[in-house]
């Protein structure tokens, strides 16, 4: 938490216009736009086009691509920045990730060790391989 | 048991008149006993004419003192329930040995430590602590209100509808079995046909959309309406373990939503989600629902961390010790209360790895706390205590709350859990930190601010009377289940029958009687101070001589509560005001900003109850019916954009003469 | 009203503000706070679909089932929708209604085709015998997909609401904030989509 915020002004809003957050310049909107597009693209051409031999390196790539896309759509359309509502949504989006992180990677470690230790009949690459 | 119809009408759903428990006699006595006080409420509701003062002044309030004050009346009644529930259960457990069966049967003993634990989690220490915070934080900052006034109102009838949905299971149809969580695949559409993890269900769901957004109100006042100069390590610790808690909320609070919805989709849709077959995992809810547990243990304790804080550098006069290592180790807990799920369910199977892990942080998070004890004891120490009430409340916090904490980490060793889980030490030792922290936290924080809420205080003689009973109870009530828990003993048992045993069962029931005298002692304590309240009035607004911004203004406060926004210069803004020479302003009052009253949050909430009853009972057309009205409704109500009004000078410039004169007669 | 509004102590320090003090609006803060929540929920049903989403109980698997081409063309409308509410905000903030409302107008458009093609894919799916509760790989994946989905239905009937109210009262103070708001929602549902294209169709169609 910030633990300094600078003395808090005296000094009163009078009106109500303090919606100050961006809202991005055609600029911004139209680099996103672009970058969103190839950064889409390219993964879809991944899996589609059977680029890659080994699915792990797919799969890699294809997350990657997909962190970098988040990472594009929170700079240009969402105008993250760590100057917006004093830092506040930047503190608690950084906050949310990690939360996510520890949901996700903890479920999984959880999870997959538990069906490694109590299910040693039914492993999960067995069930993986679907009868076609 | 309610037998589960087998046909439902397009009508009527599953809902029939076998769904009213007429052949238990212990349920209709109790619907007699409640009716008949409904009755006679409502009567005199209408004898008296209040109905519309009550729906102008409180149901469609805005005031967050209002909203606090209600929120804290839902969560004393509910605790008169659970408590109903929690005797119920001692006195069964120690009557039915070696063959005596008692007079609850399985099923109906099941239905109620489910109710029992939901109720005092989400509808007793919920509501209170929520209650607290509403009322609180907004005086605690200088602030005139919430950052969501119409938001707060409807987030507590949220919460009242979740509370109406799980009373009404009391008398049509049934409660869940389950357990307080609802593990599947006990709670799965097999092993649970009937409508009792419905009602767990939705009630659940309808209260968790109030506590959400009252969390995300909290914080956005938290953040955004300071008083000029009070930066964020100036912030009462209060305000500090209540924005923490409500970062707790915000971020769980999500995932008990989806654990549940998605129980619900393998319920309504058949889904295969939690179940045995066609791949489902049901430990995967285990995990979700814990992963939103855990904090939830947070979320009830911080705040009366905070409670007792106030209350410390309050009473012994002095600046608590160590503010800063305060703050950094509620936001410490706040992370880590994140890292430790999985140590409810070490049994399940994850390995050493995991196990160990979960352990460790488990452990690691003892320290932040302790850190806390000693800032407390370091803040007495050298002190000039006064032991009024609520000192007393936390001088007993701290003796029970260490050894609540010390079984805490025992069971937090994989291996020593792996013999105690499920056992009576668990239910011991989570009883010893939510009674003896969260519970008595709040009691203390009622003695503390009651003069601040209705302008009397309370009477000292039956508070103590109430306050030995609550503690002497808590040690005879759950001191023995920790020696049946390493006995072995599990929870959840109906009977047992090894007599050897029942003497501790005996001793239990005992302490729960000394509880029930500590709750009527609580409720005679507010009738005498109610009759003798001219006697013990506070003039002063002050009257414990207070550190923080609520004691500045009058007792009760002010619907606007402050004539002027304070300006801070220092930690204990009202210390450092009385130190140096304030003085309170008595002219050049100007027109106040604030809020309308809306009746839209309990019409939305009403309507949300609704809905729930008809998906509980698979009435499709009117929960379809319900819940279109519902987004109908909230479209409408966000066209109305006139929202507040002014306060004019002229009725400010009366109120705060009124308090020149009481300041007068005060001194 | 600064200093000169406030009143001094005896001591000369000021304690209180003569002038209503006007704390800064909390909604965009608030409404991203409830983002962040709603993130929790993706976070869960993404963490259900990871642990879940390759049992397929001997039913058929993303490989089976995924038509990447539809996916592609539905994430094409998606960042369609998008770029145009990124116009329509342009516009807004040169307080030029007509124009904002056509750019919000076409955002709809692209809102509705990405339902319905994500309909089609449903149905299609369903009527193949592939139903939510085939396997607990297809309910996590109808749950999570169809969670998102929901959002943008709520999403779309919240942009015509908006549409009529600024329509109505033209673009003050409140329904700017509305749109912001919005503006987040609907952007915050294209990062979500971004996981399901990747973790779901992408990763869950290599055989």
């Amino acid at each position: 938490m910030s633990a300094t915020e600078g003395n808090a002004p005296a000094h009163g809003h009078g009106d109500h216009h303090d919606d100050h957050a961006a809202h991005g310049s055609l600029k911004g909107y139209l680099t996103g736009f672009g970058l969103s597009i190839l950064l889409t693209a390219i993964p879809f051409w991944v899996i589609m086009g059977d680029v890659f031999r080994s699915t792990t390196t797919a799969a890699v790539v294809v997350l990657v691509f997909g962190v970098v896309q988040i990472y594009v759509h929170m700079i240009y359309f969402l105008h993250m920045n760590s100057k917006a509502e004093q830092g506040w949504t930047m503190l608690s989006m950084i906050f949310t990730v990690v939360l996510v992180l520890i949901t996700l990677g903890g479920s999984f470690w959880v999870m997959f060790h538990l069906n490694s230790n109590m299910m040693p009949m039914q492993a999960p690459h067995e069930t993986m391989t679907s009868p076609k | 048991m309610t037998p589960a119809p087998t046909s439902e009408s397009v009508l009527f759903g599953k809902l029939s008149l076998a769904a009213l428990p007429l052949h238990e006699p212990i349920l209709v006595a109790t619907f007699a006993v409640v009716a008949l006080g409904g009755v006679a409420i409502l009567g005199a509701l209408t004898y008296y004419r209040v109905w519309g003062y009550l729906w102008r002044e409180w149901i469609t309030s805005i005031d967050h003192k209002k909203i606090g004050i209600m929120y804290i009346i839902l969560a004393l009644v509910m605790l008169l329930r659970g408590f109903s529930d929690a005797i119920m259960m001692r006195l069964q457990q120690a009557i039915a040995f070696a063959g005596a069966e008692g007079y609850l049967p399985p099923h109906h003993y099941d239905q109620i430590f489910t109710a029992h634990g939901v109720i005092m989690i989400f509808f007793v220490a919920m509501p209170f602590i929520t209650g607290f915070m509403n009322y609180l934080v907004p005086l605690q900052i200088g602030a005139r209100d919430v950052a969501f006034p119409f938001l707060n109102n409807f987030s507590f009838w949220m919460t009242v509808g979740g509370a109406v949905l799980t009373m009404i299971s009391l008398f049509v149809g049934e409660y869940a079995a389950t357990g307080w969580l609802a593990y599947p695949p006990l709670s799965g559409l097999a092993s649970s046909p009937g409508v009792g993890v419905d009602y767990y269900i939705w009630s659940l769901q309808v209260a968790g959309v109030g506590t959400l957004l009252s969390g995300v109100n909290l914080i956005a006042t938290i953040v955004k309406m300071r008083a000029p100069g009070m930066t964020m390590m100036r912030l009462p610790v209060f305000t500090w373990t209540a924005l923490c808690s409500n970062i707790l909320i915000v971020a769980s609070f999500p995932v008990l939503t989806a654990a549940l919805a998605l129980l619900s989709l393998d319920r309504y849709l058949g889904t295969a989600f939690f179940t045995n077959d066609f791949g489902g995992s049901a430990m995967m809810y285990v995990n979700l629902i814990w992963i939103w547990g855990h904090p939830e243990v947070y979320i009830l304790v911080l705040p009366a961390f905070g409670i007792f804080s106030e209350v410390v550098a309050t009473y012994c006069g002095k600046r608590l010790f160590g503010y800063a290592s305060m703050v950094y180790a509620t936001v410490v807990i706040t992370i880590l209360s994140y890292l430790v799920w999985l140590h409810h369910f070490f049994t399940m199977g994850s390995g050493a790895s995991v196990n160990s892990f979960f352990g460790i942080t488990t452990m690691i998070i003892s320290i932040p706390t302790g850190a806390k004890i000693f800032n407390w004891l370091f803040t007495m120490y050298r002190g000039r205590i006064r032991f009024e009430l609520p000192m007393m409340w936390t001088v007993a916090f701290m003796l029970t709350f260490v050894i609540g904490g010390m079984t805490g980490v025992l069971l937090a060793v994989p291996p020593a859990d792996f013999v105690l889980h499920n056992s009576l030490f668990l239910v011991a030792h989570f009883h010893n930190v939510i009674i003896g922290g969260v519970l008595f936290g709040l009691f203390a924080g009622i003695a503390y601010w009651f003069p601040k809420v209705t302008g009397f205080k309370l009477d000292v003689f039956w508070g103590k009377v109430s306050f030995w009973c609550w503690v002497v109870g808590f040690y005879f009530a759950f001191m023995p289940l920790y020696v049946l828990g390493l006995m072995g003993v599990t929870r959840r048992m109906n009977r047992f029958e090894d007599p050897s045993l029942q003497i501790w069962f005996v001793i239990a029931a005992f302490g729960a009687v000394l509880i029930a005298f500590g709750i009527g002692a609580f409720l005679l304590q507010l009738f005498v101070s109610f009759r003798k309240r001219e006697q013990l009035k506070d003039l002063t607004g002050d009257p414990w001589n207070g550190r923080t911004l609520e004691w500045s203004t009058s007792s009760p406060p002010p619907a606007y509560n402050f004539a002027f926004t304070p300006v801070v210069h220092d930690l204990d803004p009202w210390w450092d005001m009385k130190r140096r020479g304030y003085v309170r302003p008595t002219e050049g009052f100007i027109p106040i900003h604030m809020p309308k009253n809306t009746g839209a949050g309990v019409v939305l909430a009403g309507l949300s109850v609704v809905c729930g009853f008809g998906l509980i009972w698979h009435i499709w057309w009117l929960a379809g019916a319900a819940f279109v009205t519902i987004v109908v409704s909230a479209i409408v109500h966000t066209f109305n954009y006139a929202r507040d009004f002014h306060i004019p000078a002229s009725e400010v410039t009366e109120t705060e003469n009124g308090r020149t004169r009481m300041l007068a007669a005060g001194v | 009203m600064s200093t000169p509004s406030t009143v001094p102590a005896d001591n000369g320090t000021i304690f209180y503000l003569r002038s209503e003090h006007h704390p800064e609006n909390g909604t965009l803060l608030g409404f991203w706070l409830y983002l962040m929540s709603d993130c929790l929920i993706f976070a869960c049903l993404f963490a259900s679909y990871g642990v879940l989403g390759r049992n397929y109980a001997a039913g058929p698997s993303g490989a089976d089932l995924f038509d990447l081409p539809l996916v592609a063309l539905n994430t094409t409308m998606l960042l369609l929708s998008s770029i145009t509410y990124g116009f329509a905000m342009l516009e807004m903030a040169k307080n030029r209604v007509g124009l904002m409302l056509s750019w919000l107008v076409l955002t709809l458009l692209f809102g509705l085709a990405f339902l319905s093609i994500e309909l089609y894919e449903f149905h299609h799916m369903i009527a193949e015998g592939a139903t939510p509760q085939r396997s607990a790989f297809l309910s996590s994946f109808f749950t999570l997909v169809g969670t998102h989905g929901l959002h943008v239905t709520f999403g779309c009937i919240w942009l015509v609401t908006l549409m009529v109210q600024v329509a109505k009262r033209g673009l003050i103070a409140e329904n700017k904030r509305r749109l912001m708001c919005l503006s987040m929602f609907w952007h915050f549902l294209d990062v979500v989509w971004i996981g399901v294209f990747s973790f779901v169709y992408l990763i869950g169609s290599m055989s």
